[in-house]
């Protein structure tokens, strides 16, 4: 016997009048994925500035004094103090009151005069590398700059021009090298996937709790019937929480849109339906709506960690790459940067598209597999 | 024989891993009859009866139900019979009329609203069809329940212990129903552990420990034991009892009030003790027919737990 259209029908309304009649789950549908948005948008940065640092001055003059103010001006470091003794540095990074300490050597001004390249320590927490890492890198150049300017007239001549060699950084795409327009076309990804795995999972695992999934195969309908009758409503949940995301976006946190729309329409399409089909495939193995919640969180997790949504995807070592390569989050976040941030067009998103396609027909194939009709 | 039988099945076998949940089970069910499917809790009636009406793959065993083969053709099957399951399986979150209007569109029915509206007012619940079917009363539930199960004009009625935690009078207003139905040609498969709905079927199988260990006419089933019954009254009950536990030829001792139930499959060794009871001229002792209640004791106390070997 065919499909039948009037089964489905009748799933899917019944759905949509049981989501209507579940206020607190409708409105965490809509209201976690806004809280998470400016929860991660607003919170997270991964280019941390002002951080307390104290210094240690064994030598005092208008080039020390300008290497300071340079680097007090970056935003970078934020001078808390002046520490007399390497243990009273030592002290404040291990305690945590501070997370750098600067020295500054003895003859420090009398070397850089007589171009010996005079050493600065830096000393600094890198328990978190991270928070110390952006400020590291930007030492050498502040420090450079500051000498350049504070040595004028005749002593400038005498003293060699510091660098050798330049580097130009070129930022592009972020150039403000913010966070949030990193995090927030990732974060959708994250977000689509937490709510649809899990409420999937949930709104079937429901029923075969409740006892109703038992009257409900003793009927005619077709497991197919039952699968897309379930899920559609939950596309439309998909696509209320994108159109917020994308609103807020653009309205609260400035990121900018300079791709095609097209192409991450049909990107988002495609993700929604492989995270219905993994909660569906969830509902399959969970015997309990716990069940099924511990497992669709523990599908998310990846999602967040392997999928280059925290963390680079090109630091991980290779076996973790592979795992991240079978995550659908890892190819949706690269379309949504690619095509927000680098203004990609649906020919560039190809390989992402095509990714997630593949790991939809396994899923799928492994739920259909799973959910027989009978009871067994 | 097939066409009088809405379900007839031989040797179906069903195991969930090493335990061996129905075994080798044989049943006929005559079209029209209300057939009474008796057991202990957890002896494997409901997967029996999942199986026939094609829910459940047995691992072993054919049969067919309403003419059509559990195996390969459960669509037809489920399109013919009302199933009605142990919980509530209606949705709480629904309208009554949600839930029975949802069923019909699950077969498809043609004027759906008037059929819906029907069964409403059959019911008793047509001005309440927009409450929740979560506030019911258990009564009620059941009754929806039934009525969801009847909605589609089923040739065949499975009831998984229907009234289960229902109050007395809700139970005896739905075995009125039970008989309605059967009366206008419904085949009606019931499982209980009541005793007294036992009664009041046409046809009874036994299960135990997913053994079948009798079926046949309600009347008859008493004398396919062959257990003879007598009954004592007399001061000091509790003590007779215990002493008569310990003599040879007295299989069972039943109490029923200031009564006791004295049964044997030997006659004659039940009718010596009988007589020499008599003879100290303390109790009374009757013979009588042995009914349905003492031979689902005897069943009872028979069966032995095969579910334990090898756990």
């Amino acid at each position: 016997m065919a499909f039948s259209f009037a089964r489905f029908g009748a799933v899917l309304f019944k759905e949509f009048v049981q989501m209507r009649r579940d206020r607190v789950t409708f409105a965490m549908m809509i209201g976690i994925p806004i809280m998470q948005l400016f929860l991660f948008g607003f919170a997270i940065n991964s280019d941390p500035k002002h951080l307390p640092t104290l210094v240690e001055m064994a030598d005092q003059g208008p080039v020390t004094r300008a290497v300071l103010m340079g680097m007090q001006t970056s935003d970078y470091f934020d001078f808390q103090g002046v520490v007399t003794s390497a243990e009273e540095g030592d002290r404040a990074l291990r305690n945590g009151s501070a997370n750098f300490v600067v020295v500054i050597p003895p003859g420090f001004e009398r070397d850089v005069m007589r171009g010996l390249a005079p050493d600065l320590l830096l000393s600094a927490d890198a328990s978190d590398p991270s928070a110390a890492g952006a400020a590291v890198a930007a030492l050498s150049g502040i420090v450079s700059g500051a000498i350049s300017q504070s040595l004028t007239g005749a002593v400038a001549a005498k003293v060699p021009t510091p660098p050798p060699f330049s580097v130009t950084v070129h930022k592009q795409f972020n150039p403000e090298g913010r966070t949030a327009t990193n995090i927030v076309p990732g974060l959708l990804g994250v977000i689509l996937s937490m709510t649809m795995v899990m409420i999937t999972a949930v709104a079937i695992v429901r029923e075969t709790e409740k006892g109703t999934m038992e009257a409900l195969i003793a009927t005619p309908v077709r497991p197919l019937e039952v699968m897309l009758g379930k899920i559609t409503p939950y596309i439309l949940v998909g696509y209320v929480q994108t159109i917020v995301f994308l609103l807020a976006a653009r309205v609260v946190f400035d990121v900018p849109f300079i791709g095609a729309p097209l192409a991450l329409f049909v990107g988002f399409n495609l993700y929604i339906v492989v995270n219905l089909a993994l909660g569906f495939l969830v509902s399959t193995v969970a015997r309990s709506q716990m069940q099924a919640m511990q497992l669709a969180f523990f599908t998310i997790l990846p999602s967040i960690l392997l999928s280059g949504f925290m963390f680079p995807f090109a630091g991980m070592p290779g076996w973790a790459q592979t795992l991240g390569t079978g995550i659908p989050a890892t190819h949706f976040l690269r379309i949504t940067r690619k095509v927000m941030l680098k203004g990609a067009g649906l020919a560039d998103i190809g390989g992402d598209l095509l990714a997630i396609g593949i790991i939809t027909l396994v899923i799928v194939a492994v739920a259909l597999k799973r959910y027989r009709q009978t009871l067994d | 024989m097939t066409a009088e039988m809405a379900i007839s099945v031989r040797g179906l076998t069903k195991r969930f891993g090493p335990r061996t949940v129905v075994d080798r089970f044989d049943m006929d069910v005559p079209r029209g009859a209300i057939y009474g499917f008796l057991g202990p809790n957890g002896s494997g009636k409901t997967t029996t009866i999942r199986m026939m009406c094609g829910l459940l793959t047995p691992d072993g065993g054919s049969g067919t139900c309403l003419g059509h083969d559990i195996l390969t053709q459960s669509q037809q099957i489920k399109e013919q019979v009302g199933y009605m399951t142990q919980r509530f399986s209606l949705y709480e979150d629904l309208t009554i009329r949600e839930n029975l209007d949802f069923i019909a569109r699950m077969f498809r029915m043609k004027d759906r609203k008037a059929r819906v509206d029907a069964a409403l007012a059959d019911l008793g619940l047509a001005d309440r069809a927009g409450q929740l079917a979560g506030t019911l009363s258990g009564g009620w539930k059941q009754r929806l329940s039934l009525a969801s199960c009847m909605l589609h004009d089923p040739q065949l009625l499975l009831l998984d212990e229907p009234t289960a935690g229902v109050d007395p009078k809700a139970r005896r207003d739905f075995w009125d129903e039970i008989r309605r139905l059967a009366a206008r040609g419904v085949t009606v498969l019931v499982s209980t552990h009541y005793m007294d709905e036992a009664v009041q079927c046409d046809f009874i199988a036994y299960i135990a420990y997913g053994k079948k260990l009798i079926s046949g006419p309600a009347r008859d089933i008493p004398g396919m034991i062959g257990l003879t019954t007598w009954q004592v009254e007399g001061p000091d009950i509790g003590a007779l009892e215990a002493a008569l536990r310990q003599t040879p030829g007295v299989e069972q001792v039943a109490r029923f009030g200031a009564v006791l139930h004295v049964s044997g499959t030997d006659a004659a060794a039940l009718a010596r003790v009988a007589a020499e009871q008599s003879a100290l001229g303390t109790h009374q002792w009757h013979e009588q027919k042995g009914g349905l209640e003492e031979a689902f004791i005897y069943l009872m106390a028979g069966a032995s737990d095969n579910f334990s070997e090898g756990e």
